[in-house]
């Protein structure tokens, strides 16, 4: 179903959407724009790719687990699951990359192990994310499977068009948010909107074809020498893992405050030395090398292989954009491809 | 400039492992670090405006090892801070100097352009002025509009201690950075309100840290450690913010102000705001520039039992 959105209906929309559940928006904020859970006042920025990735909707940075409390020192003290409230969630403005980078999580935390917290985060998710019109100089969406108008992981396509948008429907749940009353009949604009389309996927880049880079990643893998010169200039830190709409590795710790505790999961970052360091002492990726190696080599290689090919990674090129070196993931997957030939 | 730099790289590269410099990165708008082992590498070689990154930040993780590294005068003192605390050999390092015009504030280029950085067609240098295409709009923007904020202050634009200066000396004209006196002169609360708010979008991807050429625990950084535990690892503004501050304190008296851990953000936290604020009460203390003077002691790796510019006992 298409209706059409005037642009400045949308602030009005987003007011509307937060007063009956969270809703995550790209937000200008001292120069940067990210994601923040909309609040009225706030400016929604869409004119350019936020700095942070919409993963905070179905994977919080900190997810409290679990709740421990003691009544006194020799009582047993009381543990109790914290899951999330049920309640719609909307991303408001996201890129079909974001959206689609939580479909990744799938096979890891819907699969063989359930995991109860993201399971109903990313039940209770809507995503209505907007067509990219031009591509930026690090996305690589097609390259992976995806496009800037792509559905996976969307709920509501919203196609700028003269005006405002054309927003289409692809879940039954985005099919409902569209009765709201601030959307108008789409009519002729529907054609408008596919013309936008048409002229989006003709503008991206030519494709990157990565289906040779299972093997030829793996075939690298004692190949000291290749992941220290790949990864000579990266300085370890998390930027990427931390901007990354897939990655989705995490930490569990325990805050104390005295009789009450609280057990949280953080997102943590494979570049990091502590990522792998065993009680032993012993740390199979002790260096940089080692660490870039794995974070590579488990979007490009592990993960499709074990995935049926699907590549964990949905080309937004935000690990690009704003590593502090100018890391290109794209090259380094290249290069492995390229390897000898 | 840049031949001059590629002939004596060349002469001396045989006795080195690499030489750090940079090349053209993702875009028309982004150098990035080239590590060159041969010769064939040289021709990557490009110097600038772009030439953005303090490659003295890998030399603690390649101690040990003859290294060439190109620097420009604010990365110079980095250098000599890092042999100044026994981080790095000074003898293993070859420093190839440059005397520097100033490079780019990726932020302010943004806010100069009419779109997005990402949307760079392309770009070229006309001497002090670039001229690009972006998103389809040509445009021109002037050095001098974009230049770094630790580019406006700079005392040092010549390498210090360099083993080849290349270029000719500039003249340091330095000026102070407006946003720094303007957010000094807000009342401590409004300070404080500004770090509550701003450590929200903070997310602890320690970019900062481990673009900060000083910070060398990185891998056995207490902002990890379970034991003792300092920090917890929720995402908070109290947490992100303590952090921050831990961070400046161990910098006190190392501090260069290259400015890498506020280029490096990836939310745009202005960190040099703490950083200048601390390097301002350094010097006052203790009239000490960080990496300005090659075998100075750094004023908190000694003692005196009177300072000369401390108080303690005339009240």
């Amino acid at each position: 179903m298409d209706r059409f959105l005037a642009a400045s209906q949308l602030t009005a929309l987003a007011d509307d959407l937060a007063q009956t559940g969270p809703v995550l928006a790209p937000i200008a904020e001292g120069g940067s724009v990210v994601f923040r859970w909309y609040r009225p006042g706030m400016r929604i920025e869409l004119s350019r790719m936020a700095s942070t990735s919409p993963k905070a909707a179905t994977f919080p940075q900190t997810e409290p687990l679990l709740a421990v409390r003691r009544e006194g020192e020799a009582k047993t003290p009381t543990v109790e699951a914290t899951l999330p409230p049920r309640s719609r969630t909307v991303v408001l403005g996201c890129r079909p990359c974001g959206a689609r980078g939580k479909e990744i999580f799938g096979p890891v935390f819907l699969g063989g192990v359930h995991d109860p917290y993201f399971a109903r985060r990313r039940e209770d998710a809507l995503f209505m994310a907007v067509v990219c019109t031009r591509p930026e100089t690090t996305c690589f969406c097609t390259s992976v499977g995806g496009g800037p108008a792509d559905t996976v992981g969307v709920d509501v396509l919203l196609i700028p068009v003269e005006g405002g948008f054309v927003a289409r429907s692809v879940t039954a749940a985005g099919e409902k948010v569209l009765a709201h009353a601030l959307f108008a009949e789409a009519g002729a604009r529907s054609a408008e909107a596919d013309a936008v389309i048409a002229k989006a996927n003709a503008a991206m880049p030519p494709q990157d074809d990565f289906r040779t880079a299972p093997e030829k990643l793996l075939a690298r893998f004692d190949d000291k020498d290749f992941w220290e010169r790949q990864s000579a200039k990266c300085i370890s830190c998390g930027a990427c893992t931390y901007m990354c709409p897939t990655c989705y590795c995490f930490n569990i710790t325990d805050d104390d405050l005295g009789l009450e505790s609280r057990r949280i999961r953080t997102w943590d970052n494979c570049m990091s030395y502590l990522f792998t360091l065993e009680g032993s002492g012993h740390n199979p990726r002790p260096t940089k090398a080692h660490r870039l190696k794995n974070r590579v080599s488990h979007k490009f290689s592990y993960y499709p292989t074990i995935h049926s090919g699907t590549i964990a990674c949905c080309g937004c090129g935000r690990c690009i954009k704003h590593c502090p070196v100018g890391v290109d993931i794209r090259a380094i997957v290249r290069a492995a491809q390229e390897y000898g030939g | 400039m840049v031949e001059a730099l590629k002939t004596a790289i060349a002469e001396r590269l045989a006795d080195l492992e690499m030489v750090i410099g940079w090349e053209m990165g993702f875009d028309a708008l982004h150098a990035t670090p080239l590590f060159i082992r041969e010769e064939g590498d040289l021709h990557r070689l490009t110097l600038g405006p772009l030439a953005v990154h303090n490659l003295a930040t890998y030399l603690p993780g390649l101690k040990g090892k003859k290294v060439g590294v190109v620097v420009k005068g604010c990365d110079s003192r980095s250098v000599i801070q890092l042999a100044n605390e026994g981080l790095i050999k000074r003898e293993d390092i070859t420093v190839f100097g440059l005397c520097c015009d100033g490079v780019i504030s990726h932020r302010k280029l943004r806010e100069a352009l009419p779109a997005d950085l990402g949307f760079v067609e392309q770009a070229t240098w006309h001497s002090d002025r670039l001229q690009a295409v972006v998103a389809g709009h040509a445009v021109e923007v002037r050095l001098q509009d974009i230049l770094a904020d630790k580019c406006i202050s700079c005392r040092y634009p010549n390498a210090l201690a360099a083993d080849v200066l290349v270029g000719a000396a500039r003249t340091p004209a330095p000026q102070p950075v407006p946003c720094q006196d303007a957010f000094d002169a807000l009342p401590q609360a409004e300070k404080l309100a500004f770090w509550e708010a701003t450590m929200a979008r903070c997310i602890r991807c320690y970019a900062c840290r481990n673009a900060c050429p000083l910070c060398v625990c990185r891998d056995h950084c207490i902002a990890t450690t379970r034991d003792p535990l300092w920090l917890g690892q929720e995402n908070s503004p109290a947490e992100n913010f303590m952090f921050q501050m831990i961070h400046v304190l161990h910098l006190a008296g190392r501090c260069t102000e290259c400015g890498e851990c506020e280029r490096s953000c990836p939310v745009d936290i202005p960190l040099l705001l703490l950083r200048r604020s601390m390097n301002r009460v350094t010097e006052e203390l203790f009239d000490y520039q960080a990496g300005t003077t090659p075998g100075q002691t750094p004023p908190l790796l000694t003692f005196q039992v009177e300072e000369a510019r401390i108080n303690e006992r005339g009240w």
